[in-house]
């Protein structure tokens, strides 16, 4: 394997392994609050058992997002140091803030785990609020710096000189909001179906239902709700891509030539070499439609982009496909989830409506991922768009595959560990968390 | 404003050492206590580390932060030419910081227990280990910009027996920190005498660790005793510092946990103060002498400007609420205690 393919593949496997633990770790503090919440007002002892059983999921997920960020924050350089030495300084501001935010979220996340019984029940929720509302706003920090890349503002580029620079300009990018905005709705999706999946299993093994259902029921909220906002901000952010970087755009949708009424093309397989869609449903017009708001609008294909500029038409078009389509069997789900909460509530006792949501588990996190290959796979070849090449910014150092595969060795591993402790505190949630099933200490 | 950031880099580095030191020391004193008294040492040092564990290691991400955002050339050639002592470290970052939560938050406490006690103990011992290595690589001069062949542009840029002594001392430096911070968590006097007896024989690993460091820097041709002695103001910290470790000797056995925790911080930090001073504002020393400096190396002032706001405005949040977790379950604790 050449370098420069593996120091791309362990900067996609350590984004893409971190990404999952910093979505739940900054999504489920707020399912915890909420749970929490109604422990306090209510005083039913299931809600404290929910939320003590999530703040277990928190710290685990939070402690596993902390260190995979470390190693981030360092890989950036590992791999990518011509990048960094250029673009540090630029798109370094949101990355300073992050590390308050992030710093925040620790320290709340002290007072919160190990508060019970030691502060005022009030401010100890509080301390919970402050985990998720310090966790999103790092996330939002976070993408604002990879929108940056996307959008490269606050510089002037002269004579391959980086000078001039604003930080906060380079911050308030012309992406920034539209892909944070994205990626947190995605955060919340994933997370809630995730969870929403979990709690539904078990209460279909007729485990602990109570605690279950409480427990679904708030994921739930959270990721329908999250699943039926996406599309708007997915639309917000079409429209900025084919603004931005109609490169991306025409390879998200395989659109080869340039041209007026352009269709929408679903699924398909790209045919790079002759310009063309095998076996795709074509909507017409709708494409311009949707990046334009005129059925007659014109729509840069990739006939305008030098050949060496053209990102990986395949991939990326993949990629949009399925997030795209998982996005919309949410969306569905959501809505037969909204019909059951307010004119079919026996449609709630029913096996089939848990089903869908115990098979919708994972489509969240498949979305997201898919996501993040199209934002990074599709400004490619280029790392700062239009600015410097993905090739240019790699290590000087050999040897990089070495190092791809223990990453990769290190993340397998750590996700199966993962796996486990998760699956262990969900099957003991009868024994350590359920007040009403669980063994009295004497 | 380029000397706040500065002063903030410093520090995090400082309170990295300090904080983060006596976590990784909490796992290197348990795998150095005898079977028998493994488990109270552990239990003891989880009540401490427990709540602040997390925010001692953002301290790393602080100072790497400021490292990339403020210094982006020094970051870049750290990054290259000690990419393999670096990727050391991440890696027992990854393992400790896990194994840590893994065997606290394990729902069942199984033979998994197996796996995750010796992966704690040992990263705990690796990381500072190839911390002290990159921090000493970065002074011996061996980073070679010109280097043609693999070996010397990526191996002997930190393999001499200057760094492996240096990585020696961190270890040892950790190991004291944490027996230090140790003795005030105590619960009753039998534990107090069993963990100041440790605490002795740490201080006697730290001093003879940091002998090796000199006799390795002699032979290794790098003048660190004139770096350290031969200046007014390094001289200074390290009398201070030996003078402190004297008092806090005689202290060991009284119940004042506070200063002492105090006088091991002091000297962490004067030992940090003298080993940067003497280079300063260079940081990275490179072979053919055109060293990496904290003023020349600087990032656009616009930058390093914007860096130093966002620096101040975040440690107006981060240290009260940080001082007030330490306090609420630290201070807390020993007001019970004594009542």
């Amino acid at each position: 394997m050449d370098d420069f393919l593996a120091a791309r593949l362990q900067m996609a496997f350590s984004l893409g392994f971190h990404i999952v633990f910093a979505c739940i770790g900054m999504v489920m503090p707020f399912f915890m609050t909420v749970a929490h919440f109604y422990w306090l007002k209510t005083k039913k002892n299931v809600y404290k058992d929910v939320t003590k059983a999530w703040s277990k999921g928190v710290a685990i997920f939070f402690a596993t997002g902390a260190v995979s960020g470390t190693v981030l924050s360092f890989e950036l350089g590992l791999l990518w140091p011509k990048f960094m030495e250029h673009a540090g300084p630029i798109f370094g501001m949101p990355f300073s803030l992050e590390g308050t935010a992030f710093f925040i979220e620790a320290i709340a996340l002290g007072f919160y785990l190990y508060g019970w019984e030691k502060l005022n029940p009030w401010f100890h929720w509080f301390t919970g609020v402050v985990v998720g509302i310090s966790g999103l706003l790092s996330g939002v920090l976070v993408v604002a710096a990879n929108a940056w890349m996307n959008s490269p503002a606050g510089f002037d580029f002269v004579d391959g000189k980086y000078i001039n620079i604003d930080p906060v300009k380079a911050m308030f990018n012309d992406a920034w909001f539209s892909q944070a905005l994205h990626m947190s709705v995605a955060a919340f999706v994933s997370t809630g179906f995730a969870v929403a999946g979990v709690h539904a299993l078990m209460i279909l093994k007729g485990k602990n239902v109570l605690f279950h259902s409480k427990a679904f029921k708030i994921a739930a909220v959270f990721g329908t709700v999250a699943a039926c906002l996406q599309p708007v901000s997915g639309d917000i952010s079409a429209k900025d891509v084919a603004h931005r970087q109609p490169a991306k755009l025409a390879a998200m949708e395989a659109h080869f030539h340039t041209g007026r009424n352009a269709p929408l093309i679903i699924g398909g397989i790209p045919d790079t070499a002759n310009k063309k869609v095998d076996y795709a449903i074509k909507i017409p017009g709708l494409l311009s439609f949707m990046t334009t708001g005129d059925f007659n609008g014109e729509v840069k294909g990739l006939d305008t982009v030098p050949k060496e500029d053209q990102p990986p038409v395949a991939v990326t078009h993949y990629a949009f496909q399925i997030m795209v389509g998982l996005g919309m069997a949410m969306v569905l789900i959501a809505l037969l989830y909204f019909i059951a909460l307010w004119k079919k509530q026996q449609w709630l006792k029913s096996n089939w409506l848990l089903k869908l949501f115990v098979i919708a588990t994972p489509m969240g996190f498949i979305a997201l991922e898919a996501g993040w290959t199209v934002t990074e796979v599709g400004r490619q070849p280029w790392i700062i768009q239009g600015v410097m090449r993905t090739a240019d910014a790699v290590t000087p150092m050999p040897g990089i595959a070495y190092s791809f595969y223990l990453f990769t060795g290190v993340y397998i591993s750590l996700a199966i560990i993962v796996s486990l402790l998760l699956y262990r505190q969900i099957a003991m949630v009868g024994k350590l968390y359920d007040s009403s099933t669980k063994p009295h200490k004497n | 404003m380029i000397y706040v950031v500065i002063v903030f880099l410093w520090t995090s580095i400082l309170l990295y050492v300090l904080l983060g030191g006596a976590d990784f020391g909490a796992g290197i004193i348990e795998l150095f206590t005898s079977k028998k008294n493994r488990s109270k040492t552990r239990k003891t040092m989880y009540e401490a580390i427990g709540p602040i564990w997390e925010a001692n290691h953002m301290w790393l991400i602080i100072a790497i932060v400021i490292l990339f955002v403020g210094f982006p050339k020094i970051y870049t050639t750290v990054s290259i030419y000690l990419h393999i002592p670096l990727v050391c470290m991440l890696l027992g970052i990854i393992a400790r910081g896990t194994a840590f939560v893994f065997r606290n938050y394990d729902a069942v406490k199984d033979d998994m227990q197996k796996l995750y006690t010796p992966i704690f103990v040992y990263s705990s011992l690796i990381t500072p280990f190839f911390l002290g290595i990159i921090a000493a690589s970065s002074v011996s001069g061996q980073i070679d910009l010109q280097a043609q062949d693999f070996l010397s542009a990526y191996i002997f840029s930190w393999l001499n027996w200057f760094s492996i002594a240096v990585g020696i001392f961190t270890v040892s430096i950790c190991g004291f920190l944490a027996t230090i911070f140790i003795i005030g968590q105590a619960a009753n006097d039998d534990d107090r005498n069993f963990f100041v007896r440790k605490a002795r024989r740490t201080i006697y690993t730290v001093m003879f660790c940091g002998a090796l460091v000199f006799v390795a820097a002699y032979h290794e041709n790098i003048p660190l005793a004139s770096w350290i002695f031969g200046d007014t103001l390094g001289l200074i910290a390290i009398i201070a510092a030996s003078i402190s470790l004297v008092i806090m000797f005689f202290l060991l056995q009284r119940k004042k946990p506070v200063l002492l925790r105090l006088l091991a911080g002091f000297q962490v930090a004067m030992i940090l103060f003298a080993a940067t001073y003497s280079h300063f504002p260079d940081i990275v020393l490179i072979k053919n002498g055109t060293n990496l400096s904290l003023l020349t190396h600087q990032g656009q002032a616009k930058a390093i400007d914007t860096l130093g706001y966002a620096l101040l405005i975040g440690s107006i949040f981060i240290l009260p609420a940080l001082v007030y977790l330490i306090y609420i379950f630290q201070m807390k604790k020993e007001v019970q205690e004594t009542h």
